[in-house]
Formats: C-alpha cells, structure tokens, sequence
C-alpha cells in the first residue's frame, strides 16, 4: 500500500543524522571552506559512530556501504526498507549539513561504495574498516571512463599499473584507492578492471590537491601510478575480459551510488530552502500553500515552486533507493533520481542567494557556500548530461552507438 | 478484521460492478457494427431514464458514515506498491481508456459522443470510490490515493472525457467527507446507483487571478432560514445536463462556504463557456440568479478547513490529471522520435531530441510521486496542504512543459490535429488554473 513517508524504524537514524549536521558540520563549516585541504579532525570521532550506526542492521545503514546488495535482498519477501534507503536518508540529513565534510567522513568513501557492490565476501573483510576512495576520471578521460588509459599488466602475482588518476575525492587522505585501469585498450571497455590499491603504495604518487570552486573541506587529489604494484587478489570482480558485459559489473557500482549523490543534492536543496524560508519570513514574507502563486509575493512564489522541485528530486531519490532494497532493477530510476537533484540543487542553491540578496552572497551565511558546493552534486558520479544520455536511451530503446 | 482484510475490502465492490458491466466484454469487441447496434440501444433508455428525477430523502443513518483513515501508514514503511485491489482497478480502467477514451476523445472535442462515454464510464462505478460501504460505495478507508490513480488512467486516454466522467465522483466523495446524515441520504443513493446523474463541484470564477478563497459568488441569508446564492461560475463540467452542483460562494459576513445546489430549483443559467482544452468535459457556465437554498444545503457547516480541504483535494485531483496526459505525451513521442527519419536517421538519435524525451520523463515521475504523497497523506489524515500545493506547482509548470515538449518533438505534425499531441497541449494547460471540479 502506498506510504511514502520516513519508514518509522528510521526516525532515530534520521534523527541522529540530523543532530550531526546541526552540531558537528555546520559549526565548522565556514571554517574548512576557508581552511581547503586542512584535514577536518572533528570527524575522527563521528566516524566511529557513523560506523556504529552502520552496525545496527536492523535500524539500517547510514554510511558508503549501505549500498551493498546481499544475496538474501532478492526475492518476494514483501515490501523492504533497508540499507539503500536508511543510507540515503541519513545522507540527505548529514549534506543538509555539509556536503563536503559528509565527503570527508572517515570510511564513507565512493571507493567504500565500490567495494561494498562488488568485492567478494573475502575482499570485503580484508578491506573492511578502511577509508577507500575511487579513481576513475583521467585528464583525457571524465564522462568517457571507457576511453581510460591507465594500464594493468599481470606480472607474476602482482598486477603493474600506470597512468594518471585525477579529481580523487578524499584521495589524500582515505586507506585505500580503488583504481580503474584497462587491461587491454585495445578491447575497450569489456577490459576495464578496478584495483584496490594502498595509500601507502610507493607506486601511487601524490601529485596535487586542487583548488576548488566549493566542496573545499573535501581534498580531491592528482596521482600518478608508475609501475605501481598490486598484488592480483586485489583486483574487484572478475578476472577475465568478458566481451559482452565485463564493464557492466564496474558500472554496477554507479546504479547503486547514485541514489546516494542525489541523497546528497536533496539534503543541500534542504539547507537552501530551510535558510531561505527563515531570512523570507524575518522580510516579512510567509509561504502560503493555499494561496495560488500568482497571488503572492514573487519571492513567495519562487520559494513555492522551488519547493515543488525539491519535493520531486526528494521522493525520486526515495523511490530509486527503496527500488534497490527490493532488488528491482534501478537504473533508470537512479539515474532520474540524480538528474533531477543534481539540477534542482543548483537551480535552488542559485535562486536563494538571489533571494536573499546581499546577505546571500555574503560570506556571513552559508548560502553562498551552497551555491558553490552544490555545482560538483551535478557532475560528480555522472554529469547532468550523462543522465539523461542514460535515461533516454533506456526509455527509446537506443544503444549507446545510436544515441551518442 | 485486520488491516490487511479492509484494505481487502476497498475496491471489491467497485470492481464487482465493473465486473458485471457489460463495459467490461465489449472492451473485447472490435466489431465496429456491434459497438453501434450497442450505443444505438444506450441512447434511446438514457434520454428516458434522464427525464424528471428528483432526489427524495432516502433513508437516513443516525449519523453520517465516513471513510476511516487508511491503514497503509500503520506498517511504518515506504511502499510504492499499489494493493492488489488498486492493480485490479487500474487495469480496468486502463482498458476503457484506450478502447473507448483515446477514440473517442477527438470527436468528443467536437461534442459528438460524450454523453454515451459518460454512460458507459459510469458502470464503471468511478462515484464509488470515495463512498462508504454503508451508503452504498466501495471503501471502507479514506481513498485519495485510489481516486487520484483513477484520474490518471482515465486522463491519459483523454483529460476531457475523464474529467466529465469523474465529476459526479467529486461530488459523491465530498458527499462522503463532509455531507451530515440528511444530505448524505437524500443524493448518494442517487450517485452510487447505476443511472448516475451529471453532478460538478462549481468553484472556480471567470476572472484573472482567480483565488478560490476570494469569491464573489455570494450567499446571503434568506430571512426564513437558508440562503439566497448569486453568482457566476465558470469551466464547469457537463453543466447543462447537472442535476446537482456543489456551490463555492461567499457567506455574506463569514468565509468562503460550500453549497449543494439542484438547478431544477430555478434561477440557475447555464451556457456551453468552450475552452482552449478539456472540450470533451462539455464545459458550461453557470449564472445562479436568487437562487434560494434551504439551511440544508450548506455542505460542511461552513467550516473554514473543509473548504480548505476541499481546494487541497481538487488540486491533487488536477495533477493527477496532468500525470495521466503526461505519461499520453511521453508514451506517444518515443515510437515517433524512434521512427521520424532526419538526416539520414531517427530524430531521436540526436541528443537534443532525446534529452528533450528525458526531461519529460524525469519530470513527470516527480510530478507523480508528489502527488501519490499527497494523497497518501490524505488517507492518513496527516497535513497535506503543503504535499498538494507543491503537486500543483508541478502539474502547472511542469504539466505545460511537457505538453509544449511533446508538440515541439513532433515538429509540424505536432500542429496538426491528426496527432493529439495538440490537444494534450491544450488539456495540460487547464491542470495548473482549474480549482474545483474533480476531488480525490
């Protein structure tokens, strides 16, 4: 039966992620926006208990490997709420918070997500309790990850990798990267494999952190591997090149993460709106949801209609994660999910620093902070345009030679 | 009786009555001759069965029956799934959406036709749905969610006719949600029979700006008791052949109220008031000269949040109504971009076309999804002022872009009425402005 409201299991998990923001992210904001690449140490700490709030199963998950699929999640078993959507709810209230510190929270990596979708039971353990960050995008490869570079080559029991890895989130500072190199460029994207390598590895050498337009209390860092080894069991997934979907089980890990970066689109919409909401009723201007729009004051009117965006990207991203709970396949509503938060959160970012004019821009609320933090939430793990390339395609039937 | 047996019961006996339709077989046949023969037969006994009926006090429960608060909320978990009764329902009203509605809608557009859709709809017992058992309906819970599925599968075989076919629902389901014993027991014996009369929610005024709770359709107090309506509504339904409206006006001194009106009471004119879209509604205007009603006729008591809830479900009822004729637009623009040849190759193998089908997709799930949320929120009996506000912010932006989209990817065929792209332009128009009308 139809209920699309907070599972009540989840209210204390919701509630927790909230006190988060409220009392470890948002005091400290401002402060590693300003401080980019000064390692946040608050969040040693919360990522214990983050950890802690992963342990609770029957509560659900929180973190990165929420997203994991067990084998007992298939089957008619009735209407599931699970990790997916305890993980993305706790996610949207953590980014209400800061997206960027969320993104620097000890073991919550993107590289934690891959591991959690595709490692084996062995791999999983092995690499359990480890920061794992990804790295896929390469200065000649973003939205194109079939077109990578980097090679592997199997040398007795190691594998050899090198190449050039940019815009690694929490490359810095995480345990682990998980590396996407091909083994073979010549058989595209079916030779693409991912590689779990140490941090400490000497062939994984640090080149840079940039400068960015926000997310600044995140490090994204610049490696280059050279003949980096990794021993062969460290390789994610199968071994073999499989021809017809070898790709598919590294782009599995995005089916599975996106709900969760729109999770973090929906949860920074939130902030914007919140803030917005506040600063418009001390202008003495109050929403009316009775009102028609055309009735009301025009800032009233665009905080309604923003809010309607907010209310869609929200209950998509619900759908795609609780979708994933029961095992339907996802893709096409992932990626609706992520589309619609990633532009939302930009749209809605933008239009309340407008609204709220000079003090908007200032650097005396964290509304313009937002506004430049929620740019990455519609690029990162799939632009805007990748989305909807995914999208129309599943929904027109068109191969990816078809509809390039 | 467990939750799960009354959510059991909800929609049984709506779909026993489809079920003994003959709606039901003749979706099957697609014998033109036989579909004529038929409707030749309907014609004749519905002019007759039209003719002078009053509605006389049935009989009466102590107290008014009301639909209890829907029990999906009590498991405490998300679910997008419809019950099993719900899939029922949407299958058949599936069916007769695209064996009757979709034919039927362009020459219902020329005024041809419809009354015999109404007649057929009306088997499918859509003024049901939101009425109580022990009046005569299907439900035992609160069934916004049921009525807004409804209004989204008739309106993607065309808005027009599902708007006038549900117009009597509207006003059988405020019947249930606001109406005391005495009102309840004169008219809903009426609209839960298989002989439904034409009956609209009259809210929304000619004017621009219209705010349904600054109306100028007035009630003044008659001296003996009732009130004395004046006024002038505006995009009603099946006007001219009502034989029951529910009346927005203004209590002179007080608020907006609602008030049921019989026309066959005198002083009330009506005139076809044809619009841009939804002209298989047969949309009419009502002038209420003096129209003398006794203190019966109020609906609600004249309770300020019954109006509000009254505008907040019609509101749902309309975004429902944008999601049906969206998902029309959506279905009908991916075989054409897939099959229109350009430069060599479909259309639809250029990113600005096939973004363009994407953004319709994406926008419309979220249209739908908020407004699903709305109406659970209703069943629940949690607020959802907010939840249908924000739906109809989507079916007014969202609902006109979609339908100026689906034009746009047809390019100059999308202009010409051999495909309905046109009309659903016209009809996602009407889904952010109207007010009253429908209900869930």
């Amino acid at each position: 039966m139809i209920n699309l409201e907070v599972p009540r299991k989840f209210g204390p998990l919701v509630a927790q992620a909230r006190q988060v923001a409220d009392e470890v992210f948002r005091p400290i904001s401002r402060k590693y926006d300003r401080e980019e690449h000064a390692r946040p140490v608050e969040l040693d700490m919360l990522a214990a208990l983050i950890d802690g709030m992963n342990d609770g199963s029957d509560m659900g998950g929180a973190g990165a490997a929420g997203v994991r699929r067990s084998a007992n999640d298939d089957g008619p078993q009735g209407n599931r709420n699970g990790s997916n959507l305890s993980t993305a709810l706790s996610i949207m209230e953590l980014c209400r918070g800061d997206v960027g510190l969320l993104l620097s929270v000890p073991r919550q990596g993107l590289g934690n997500s891959a591991i959690a979708s595709v490692a084996d039971d062995e791999q999983l353990e092995r690499f359990a309790g480890q920061w794992a960050a990804m790295a896929i995008t390469e200065p000649e490869a973003g939205s194109d990850s079939a077109a990578i570079r980097t090679t592997a080559v199997l040398d007795g029991e190691d594998y050899v990798l090198n190449g050039e890895k940019i815009y690694v989130t929490a490359g810095e500072r995480a345990d682990l990267v998980v590396v996407w190199a091909t083994l073979d460029r010549s058989l595209g994207r079916a030779a693409i494999k991912s590689f779990v390598v140490e941090r400490s590895n000497p062939g994984l050498k640090l080149d840079r952190l940039e400068h960015k337009l926000g997310i600044r209390a995140s490090d994204t860092a610049a490696f280059r591997l050279e003949d980096c080894r990794v021993p062969k069991e460290d390789l994610l997934g199968p071994p073999g090149i499989e021809v017809t979907n070898g790709f598919a089980g590294a782009m599995q890990t995005f089916d599975n993460t996106r709900p969760l970066v729109a999770a973090m689109a929906v949860g920074l919409t939130r902030a914007c709106l919140e803030t917005t909401r506040e600063l418009l009723a001390d202008a003495g201007v109050e929403v009316d949801w009775d009102v028609p729009a055309a009735r009301q004051t025009a800032a009233a009117a665009d905080y309604l209609a923003m809010d309607a965006d907010y209310e869609a990207a929200y209950l998509l991203t619900l759908q795609a994660a609780w979708m994933a709970d029961n095992g339907k396949p996802n893709s096409l509503q992932a990626s609706m999910a992520k589309a619609k938060a990633g532009r939302t959160c930009v749209d809605v970012a933008l239009r309340c620093v407008a609204l709220a004019s000079t003090l908007g821009y200032g650097e005396e609320l964290l509304l313009e902070k937002w506004a430049r933090d929620a740019k990455i939430l519609d690029i990162f793990e799939g632009t805007q345009q990748i989305q909807l390339l995914i999208i129309a395609r599943q929904l027109l039937g068109l191969s990816s030679a078809q509809l390039r | 009786m467990t939750a799960a047996d009354r959510s059991m019961a909800l929609g049984l006996r709506a779909l026993t009555r489809i079920a003994g339709s003959d709606v039901v077989d003749r979706l099957g046949v697609r014998k033109p001759a036989e579909r004529v023969l038929y409707r030749a037969t309907r014609d004749g006994f519905k002019v007759a069965g039209r003719a002078g009926r009053t509605f006389a006090a049935g009989s009466r429960l102590g107290r008014p029956a009301r639909p209890r608060p829907s029990s999906a909320a009590g498991t405490g978990l998300f679910d997008l799934t419809l019950d099993d009764e719900q899939q029922m329902l949407v299958e058949a009203w599936r069916d007769f959406a695209s064996a009757r509605l979709r034919p039927a809608a362009a020459a219902a557009e020329r005024g041809e036709g419809a009354k015999e859709i109404f007649a057929e709809a009306n088997e499918l017992g859509l003024t049901m749905l939101g009425v109580p058992e022990e009046l005569g309906g299907a439900i035992s819970e609160r069934s916004a969610v049921t009525a807004m599925l409804a209004a989204e599968t008739l309106a993607h075989g065309d808005a027009g006719l599902a708007v006038g076919a549900l117009a009597p629902a509207a006003v059988a389901t405020a019947l249930a949600l606001w109406g005391d014993a005495d009102q309840q027991a004169r008219y809903l014996p009426a609209l839960v029979s298989e002989d439904v009369p034409a009956a609209a929610l009259a809210i929304a005024e000619p004017r621009a700006l219209f705010d349904p709770r600054q109306l100028e359709t007035v009630a003044r107090p008659a001296p003996g008791g009732g009130y004395v309506l004046s006024g002038t509504k505006t995009l009603v339904p099946r006007a001219e052949e009502a034989e029951l409206l529910i009346v927005a006006a203004r209590v002179e001194g007080g608020g907006p109220a609602l008030f049921l009106v019989e026309p066959s009471a005198g002083g009330v004119h009506v005139k076809a008031d044809p619009a841009m879209g939804l002209r298989g509604a047969a949309l009419g205007r009502l002038r209420l000269e003096e129209v003398t009603v006794g203190a019966n006729a109020l609906l609600g008591a004249a309770d300020p949040k019954v109006y509000a809830e009254a505008i907040a479900r019609s509101r749902m009822a309309w975004a429902a109504i944008a999601a049906g004729v969206g998902r029309a637009v959506l279905d009908y623009v991916i075989p054409y971009v897939n099959e229109r040849i350009a430069f060599g190759e479909p259309v639809s193998h250029r990113q600005a076309v096939a973004f363009s089908v994407a953004d319709i997709a994406v926008e419309l799930e979220g249209l739908r999804l908020v407004t699903l949320r709305a109406a659970a929120r209703a069943d629940a009996e949690a607020g959802f002022a907010r939840e249908a506000a924000l739906a109809r912010s989507l079916a007014t932006e969202k609902g006109m872009q979609i339908g100026s989209e689906g034009v746009q990817l047809l390019g100059g065929a999308g202009y010409i009425a051999e495909h309905p792209v046109e009309r659903w332009y016209r009809d996602l128009r009407a889904t952010g402005l109207m007010e009253g009308v429908l209900v869930v």
